[in-house]
């Protein structure tokens, strides 16, 4: 029997993604157009949150969305009908995007006339969190109804996040959710994370997130 | 649900330097994949053994070691590691404080193999 010998690999699984991601970002940094990720279970208002926030700022930003479906179109037709510039990448049955289908979103929209291109990842709290897509800015969405033990059973998702919106609080007083010991949990996964209270249904709190997205906007145009 | 692409990145690192290295048969891949992500070991064997037919990594194990969670705490400076399901409720060994962040246990990386 021939010897058994060992190679050491020392490779990151996801190496190549990652090098994909930092292009992107590169790429829109020159063109000085943030791009930030959204992610969510499905429901939980990803596309109503992204309606919100067309209308509050289309005239003061220049905006583009990337819409990721497994196999439908009808998130894009949504932002596009705001006269919004929006395309649908259908992932074909995967459950997140890479930075690869992210660099065929940007190529079709004209980024250098953006300020801001938002990307609606599949609804899913698992997969989206492992691969990073080359945004600059990650923010989730929690709903009311999910249940405030969400954190313990996708960490992950937390802990990468940037931003997470607790939607649906119009439903705060018909449910148990437990919202100091949801901001307790999430700090302990993420003690960076910023957390705003809304919802898209009554427009509470939309206000907050209007004003942190337009300050992250300017700070990243000022960034050399 | 997210380990198909997964695999695809493994197998083509580990056919990258079975290729450099004069490899015949690969014979075990060991991996370090931290307990935050949630993949399925069994998956990604099964995975593999699709995706790696006709390579010279047909019929390779893959040998996971999961990297633990460590968390550090914020009044003390004490490391110490949890499992998932007590993240939620993190309580210092030390000093008894709740107050912690979370330093590592995302890791997700191909350490060495055994070939033949």
């Amino acid at each position: 029997m021939e010897d058994v010998r060992l190679i050491e690999v020392k490779e990151e699984i996801l190496a190549d993604n990652i090098k994909v991601a930092a292009g992107v970002r590169e790429r829109l940094r020159n063109t000085k157009t943030m791009l930030l990720n959204l992610m969510s279970s499905p429901g939980s208002g990803k596309t109503s949150l992204i309606l919100q926030t067309v209308a509050n700022l289309k005239d003061s930003l220049r905006l583009g969305v990337i819409e990721a479906d497994i196999d439908s179109t009808v998130d894009a037709e949504k932002v596009a009908a705001r006269g919004i510039p929006a395309i649908q990448l259908r992932t074909g049955g995967f459950c997140h995007l890479d930075a690869t289908m992210v660099t065929q979103g940007i190529d079709a929209l004209s980024v250098s006339d953006l300020d801001l291109v938002i990307i609606e990842n599949v609804g899913n709290l698992v997969c989206p969190a492992e691969f990073d897509t080359g945004a600059h800015k990650n923010v989730m969405i929690l709903s009311v109804p999910e249940g405030d033990d969400k954190p313990l059973k996708y960490p992950l998702m937390f802990s990468i996040c940037d931003l997470l919106l607790i939607n649906k609080i119009d439903y705060l007083s018909l449910s148990d959710f437990d919202m100091s010991a949801l901001r307790k949990r999430v700090m302990t996964l993420n003690p960076r994370i910023v957390i705003i209270e809304v919802s898209c249904k009554t427009g509470s709190g939309i206000e907050d997130w209007i004003n942190w997205l337009k300050r992250e906007v300017e700070y990243f145009k000022e960034l050399k | 649900m997210h380990e198909l692409p997964i695999t695809e990145s493994i197998l083509k690192i580990v056919l990258k330097h079975a290729e450099t290295n004069n490899v015949r048969q690969v014979v075990t891949i060991h991996l370090q994949i931290g307990k935050l992500s949630d993949l399925e070991d069994e998956w990604i064997q099964r995975y593999f053994d699709f995706l790696s037919k006709g390579t010279l990594a047909q019929g390779a194990k893959l040998k996971i070691e999961r990297m633990p969670i460590m968390v550090q705490c914020n009044v003390c400076s004490t490391s110490y590691e949890v499992e998932v399901a007590k993240l939620g409720d993190l309580v210092c060994p030390n000093c008894g404080q709740k107050d912690s962040t979370l330093l590592s246990g995302r890791e997700y990386y191909i350490k060495d193999m055994e070939v033949q």
